[in-house]
């Protein structure tokens, strides 16, 4: 017999394809006696809401600590919301007032109580409120089922492979589901929900908020859950089947290769080594440089810890913001750029007028310059964190050498006010210089012998060179990486590093372009920093370069007339290579 | 009776909102005093997780807190403290 095949698309949860037999979770409530109760009941109803109370108070606890152990601490907490809830003096008035009051038996009092708080949560306009909706409702219906004594429907017994179907996965739930579980779909749920959380901390494939599901599965029905997609599949046709297990192990298969790189070395296939480094903005995205297999940290963004608060952070705060991510990174390399702000980046409490351009404004390193004390309190702050890992200083929107001089002049005194402190710094730290203005890049021989290094900043080296602003999405086809006149920029900077014995790098959106890779390495960078999640896919596309054919390739780039050819030139030798 | 009450303005990002809430019940709780806080027209229990999430107060915001019963004072002036000090977010 051939089962319906049935498909439906929800919201991608949590990446990964799972193909397995449902488990239909039907946690219905038992049927509610809904029971009138005389006043002489009402004493003991109330003893039936305490026990049920303790009991739930009891297994909540319990949820929490095997949670934190499966899952840790941070998914842990959920519970210490539900323990709150329970014991929450509006919701426990609520029971106890329907049982005195309206003379309701224990079990339809907690009932209606929760399912009435459920419902204004619902109707909030605010998905986070929206969700709590749900806490209320499993919080109750553990509750009911604890006052009834009847058993709680166990995940936790499941014994063969399975992907699990429910209504909504609560957390309860979730903090049950064993490894045999592939994965889950839930016929509500948002990407916040906790059920998607829960699925992306699991690592398991999950779709949610994908409708009716349960009325068109039976217990024991094929299903695939495509977390990509949001798309679940009952019953697939054979070859649906085929394709989705194809994919399904084509993925498993790219990430257990990827997962073998975290501790590879990122050198080409002969042998050159090329530090590919992560892009943060917070001591918490230096963890995650850390899991992603990160060589060093080639930009921190420090202008986040200046963002979104109503005055200035303290040096105290910044030391440890900068000492943390150096303690994280155990010794690797890790670039801080010094504040970056104006232009799109504004902040309240600096009151910074409103310019006609403020690409071309008063920012970054020529703010710093004008506003000493606040430059120096940074300076000050990474010197005093350099003596806890190694740490690079990096000045950003350099456009002259006086402006670099001036910078580094600051950095000194900041140096001689340490050293009169007796406050220890690294004497050794390096000082270099983003490369985003054309007119360093065109000078760079004159720069290098000034700085330690270069990183080539893209983004805005681009939108500077070309005159194309990269938020205007009328011009957005102008906004051209590969623009030849770029290349020969990268050239420049590549090359005056080379000869004064400098390293230089690349930190924008393009350092983490696999297209790009090739002409990078072959222009002479050394370095390349980009978001966390792109680091492996790197370093697996730059063990398939040859380095010496890189050059070739480059040197060849550097002739062609627009950026069309150059990709077009770069995409045709990579396609010959995986031929 | 004592009681006491005093303004507090909301500095953390999400606002009294989700963890933060729930740290704030937390610290209400060890109070042995009734406390609450304030929004425009809406007051409700402190000590209640859905009552201060219901309220939904936002970063930015002023707020009173008030308290009722032994150690009214102490309470407000922890408590106004914390939430000022960006309920640990």
């Amino acid at each position: 017999m051939t089962k319906l095949s049935v498909q439906k698309r929800g919201i991608a949860a949590s990446p990964g394809i799972a193909i397995g037999k449902a488990f239909v979770l039907r946690d219905e409530l038992p049927a509610i006696n809904r029971v009138s109760i005389s006043a002489e009941q009402v004493e003991t109803e109330l003893g039936r809401l305490c026990l049920g109370l303790d009991k739930t108070g009891e297994q909540l606890r319990k949820l929490r600590e095997s949670t934190a152990a499966k899952m840790g601490e941070e998914q842990a907490k959920i519970f210490d919301a539900h323990l709150l809830l329970l014991q929450d003096p509006e919701l426990i008035g609520g029971f106890e007032g329907q049982i005195k009051d309206s003379h309701q038996n224990a079990e339809s009092a907690v009932q209606d109580t929760t399912e009435g708080f459920a419902a204004i949560f619902a109707s909030l306009d605010d998905e986070y409120m929206r969700e709590r909706a749900s806490d209320i409702r499993d919080i109750g219906s553990r509750l009911i089922k604890n006052i009834a004594g009847v058993n709680t429907v166990s995940l936790a017994e499941i014994e063969e492979e399975v992907v699990v179907l429910a209504h909504d996965l609560t957390p309860s739930d979730t903090a049950q589901l064993n490894s045999y579980v592939l994965g889950f779909a839930a016929e509500i749920g948002g990407r916040t929900s906790h059920s998607a959380i829960m699925a992306r901390s699991l690592d398991l494939p999950a779709v949610v908020g994908g409708g009716t599901i349960l009325e068109v599965v039976a217990e024991g029905d094929l299903v695939i859950v495509d977390g990509f997609t949001g798309d679940l599949i009952i019953n697939p046709n054979d070859e649906t089947l085929r394709a989705y297990t194809e994919r399904r192990d084509a993925y498993l298969q790219e990430r257990e290769t990827l997962r073998q790189l975290i501790s590879a070395e990122s050198n080409t296939q002969d042998g050159v080594h090329i530090e590919l480094a992560a892009n943060i903005g917070t001591p918490k995205d230096a963890v995650k440089a850390m899991e992603n297999g990160a060589d060093a940290i080639g930009l921190y963004r420090t202008e986040f810890l200046y963002m979104d608060r109503t005055e200035m952070p303290t040096e105290e705060e910044q030391f440890e913001a900068y000492r943390a991510v150096a303690q994280t990174m155990k010794g690797r390399p890790v670039i801080i750029r010094t504040l970056d702000i104006g232009g799109d980046k504004e902040l309240p409490y600096l009151q910074l007028p409103h310019e006609a351009n403020p690409f071309l404004g008063y920012r970054a390193i020529r703010l710093c310059l004008d506003q000493t004390d606040l430059f120096k309190r940074q300076l000050r702050a990474i010197l005093r964190a350099s003596a806890f890992g190694e740490l690079l200083i990096m000045f950003p929107m350099i456009s002259n050498l006086q402006e670099l001089r001036a910078a580094k002049a600051l950095l000194h005194e900041a140096r001689q006010e340490l050293s009169d402190a007796n406050i220890a710094f690294d004497s050794e730290l390096k000082v270099g210089m983003m490369v985003e203005i054309p007119s360093a890049a065109i000078l760079a021989d004159v720069f290098a012998k000034e700085v330690d290094f270069f990183s080539i900043g893209t983004n805005d080296l681009v939108q500077y060179t070309l005159a194309v602003d990269r938020m205007n999405e009328k011009i957005a086809p102008l906004y051209q990486p590969f623009h030849p006149a770029i290349l020969r920029l990268i050239k420049s900077v590549a090359d005056a590093a080379k000869n004064n014995g400098i390293f230089a790098g690349m930190c924008g959106e393009m350092a983490g372009d696999p297209v790009a890779m090739p002409l990078l390495v072959g222009l002479g960078l050394t370095e390349l920093s980009m978001s966390a999640p792109s680091i492996l896919p790197a370093r697996k596309a730059l063990q398939q370069i040859n380095y010496a054919e890189a050059k070739v390739w480059a040197e060849e780039a550097l002739t062609l007339a627009t950026a069309e050819e150059v990709r077009e030139f770069v995409l045709s030798k990579l396609g010959q290579l995986t031929q | 009776m004592a009681t006491a009450s005093k303004q507090a303005t909301v500095t953390n990002e999400t606002g009294i909102h989700a963890r933060p809430a729930t740290a704030l019940v937390q610290k209400a709780s060890q109070f042995n005093c009734e406390v609450f806080i304030e929004k425009g027209e809406k007051k409700v229990n402190l000590k209640s997780i859905m009552g201060v999430m219901a309220l939904a107060v936002r970063k930015g915001e002023t707020i009173t807190v008030s308290a009722e019963g032994e150690g009214a004072e102490k309470a407000v002036e922890e408590l106004v403290a914390f939430i000022e000090g960006g309920l640990h977010d």
